[in-house]
């Protein structure tokens, strides 16, 4: 048998069921691998020897009935986790100890997962590389000096080195699914409302989404069916019929509509992206799919809209930070002196710069010129989708206007940063389930990711487009697990 | 339209965070540079559109008055970077 730490989740959940691997065991292998690459930087906070004795402890008295019965997972650090460490990457929440449990950590331990750990991620959550992070940069295991994309780059850096089977991450803008497009990694972005938003940091309130994260799409099936819950701690959190999204995943994609939007052929797009996107479509059609052209007018308005409405949000939930009832306090000679220099310490440079052009956007005498005409842009993006879908199933774009880029290349432009988002960013502003899956490589051999994004609440065709997809493409990551040498 | 460093230092104060002269002067840069890509939207004609508040369309819950957790004041007090027993510390604000 494989190696531990490279099987899938069900492969894991299967062994385990069967007695050939105990928890404890799957424990070991994960935390060993975890011990020898430190240099990924993944890990913000281990819970190794907690997990080792929780591994033990479900040996003892096992229920093989749990949907991840004894399985070790690592998440975002941007989860409340009950009595441990949650930064959320930030300085400023540097010594935060939650005494309460996100939703959806929660859904995970009461099927039986047990916490490895907390993963790095950018700050707040604001970032595409994962530089923003106050605990640093994370290695893409795919090459040394590689962005794993972000925000959740230690996610998808997790996930890519095998140190943890499957795990969560929070997608606001794309921050599932271009890490996983840039790990050769699943990334799946729920529709807002399904996953629990309890006890997860805010970033932007009306974008933000929880999602799994793993090396195929049953696993991600596996794992959403875990995750999506109607929560009344929540009050934007759906009441709908939730599918057994692992049993009921099918291959039979035959005679579905895939809609493919002509307004995601960008200026500048790479030639390698647009000949992954052609493969992409012949993939489609080989399974069965019906390809229709479509248009989404509004696509190139989605960005500028995003970069209102998410730090608009950002600077009134960031607002909580103020060095008074938890995190970072910094001496003033005042209370606002106090308040000021605890934000300018706590918040690094990309948190700031949102907060002010959030600050900014929302101030008087801006307001309707910025929020206002961002929100009624965001109901023009909507329409476009709702008229797509009077058309077609589904829609499959590429998941980012590039593979992953070297440390460093971007983090003075924010602007070119911000770039990466454009093909996932419409997606939070509609609300909308969205998947990127690993569908090649560019020259360099890096991977990149083709997005399956679908009508709302209808996880169940995106995932069955992207596991028919995923058969054909047959897309193996090459780790080489250079940083162990 | 431009954000000169007055408006910076301004939006500054409004957001609590304190900048000195050389971090602002690179923020009214960033800022300038992104309001650039934003001022896309004004090419957008938007007189009748409604705006979209949230994706969610659904309306308040009402939840029974009663009270779900207890006597976690010191739960509550354990992150708290300055406290006494019972509250939470801040400098002086009176006189």
């Amino acid at each position: 048998m494989s190696e531990i730490s490279s099987l899938t989740l069900y492969e894991l959940i299967k062994n385990i069921k069967e007695k050939k691997i105990s928890s404890n065991e799957a424990a070991k292998s994960f935390v060993d691998r975890a011990e020898k690459s430190k240099k990924i930087n993944a890990y913000v906070t281990e819970n190794f020897e907690n997990c080792l004795k929780l591994s033990k402890e479900f040996d003892d008295k096992p229920n093989f009935d749990l949907k991840l019965p004894g399985i070790p997972i690592a998440v975002k650090d941007l989860f409340c986790t009950n009595e441990v460490r949650t930064t959320a990457g930030s300085n400023i929440l540097n010594n935060f100890v939650p005494n309460y449990e996100s939703t959806v950590t929660q859904n995970i331990w009461n099927e039986g997962g047990i916490l490895l750990g907390k993963l790095n991620c950018d700050e707040f959550a604001m970032g595409s590389s994962n530089e923003t992070s106050f605990f640093g940069n994370v290695q893409n295991p795919i090459a040394e000096d590689l962005v794993p994309g972000g925000s959740s780059g230690g996610s998808s850096a997790a996930l890519a080195a095998n140190l943890t089977p499957v795990t969560i991450g929070t997608d606001t803008g794309g921050s599932i699914r271009q890490p996983a497009s840039f790990t050769g990694t699943v990334g799946l972005k729920p529709t807002y409302g399904s996953c629990s938003r309890y006890g997860i940091v805010a970033f932007a309130s009306s974008l933000d989404q929880a999602g799994p994260m793993s090396k195929d799409v049953k696993d991600s099936s596996i794992l959403l069916e875990v995750i999506s819950s109607f929560d009344k701690k929540d009050s934007t959190s759906i009441d709908f019929k939730r599918n057994n999204y692992s049993s009921e995943l099918t291959r039979n994609i035959k005679g579905l509509k895939i809609g493919i939007p002509k307004e995601y052929r960008v200026d500048g797009m790479p030639d390698e992206i647009e000949k992954l996107w052609k493969k992409g479509i012949e993939y489609a059609k080989d399974c069965g799919a019906e390809i229709i052209d479509i248009s989404l007018p509004h696509t190139s308005y989605a960005l500028p809209t995003y970069y209102i409405v998410a730090p608009a949000e950002a600077s009134s939930n960031l607002a909580r930070y103020d060095g008074v009832k938890y995190g970072l306090r910094s001496s003033g000679k005042n209370l606002i002196d106090m308040y000021e220099k605890t934000r300018s310490e706590g918040f690094g440079e990309e948190v700031k710069r949102r907060v002010m052009i959030g600050t900014y956007v929302l101030s008087s005498g801006y307001y309707d010129a910025y929020y206002l005409k961002a929100q009624k842009v965001r109901q023009l993006i909507k329409q476009d989708f709702d008229q797509a879908y009077n058309k077609v199933d589904a829609i499959l774009t590429p998941s980012t206007p590039s593979s992953a880029f070297k440390i460093g290349e971007k983090s003075n432009d924010p602007v070119s940063m911000y770039l990466n988002d454009i093909f996932t960013v419409p997606v939070n502003l509609a609300g909308l389930p969205g998947i990127s899956i690993p569908a090649g490589v560019d020259k360099n051999n890096y991977p990149l990711g083709l997005q399956i994004i679908g009508k709302p609440f209808d996880e169940q065709t995106v995932l069955n487009i992207a596991y028919s997809m995923e058969e054909k493409i047959n897309y193996k990551n090459n780790i080489t697990d250079w940083w162990m040498k | 339209m431009t954000i000169d460093l007055k408006t910076v230092k301004h939006i500054s104060k409004l957001a609590r965070i304190s900048l000195d002269e050389k971090k602002a002067e690179k923020l009214a840069t960033d800022m300038n540079s992104i309001f650039e890509f934003i001022e896309k939207l004004n090419e957008l004609n938007t007189d009748n559109v409604e705006p979209l508040t949230s994706i969610a369309e659904t309306t308040l819950r009402f939840r029974d008055d009663k009270i779900t957790s207890e006597n976690i004041r010191e739960k509550i007090l354990k992150n708290s970077p300055e406290k006494n027993d019972d509250f939470f510390v801040v400098p002086k604000v009176v006189e």
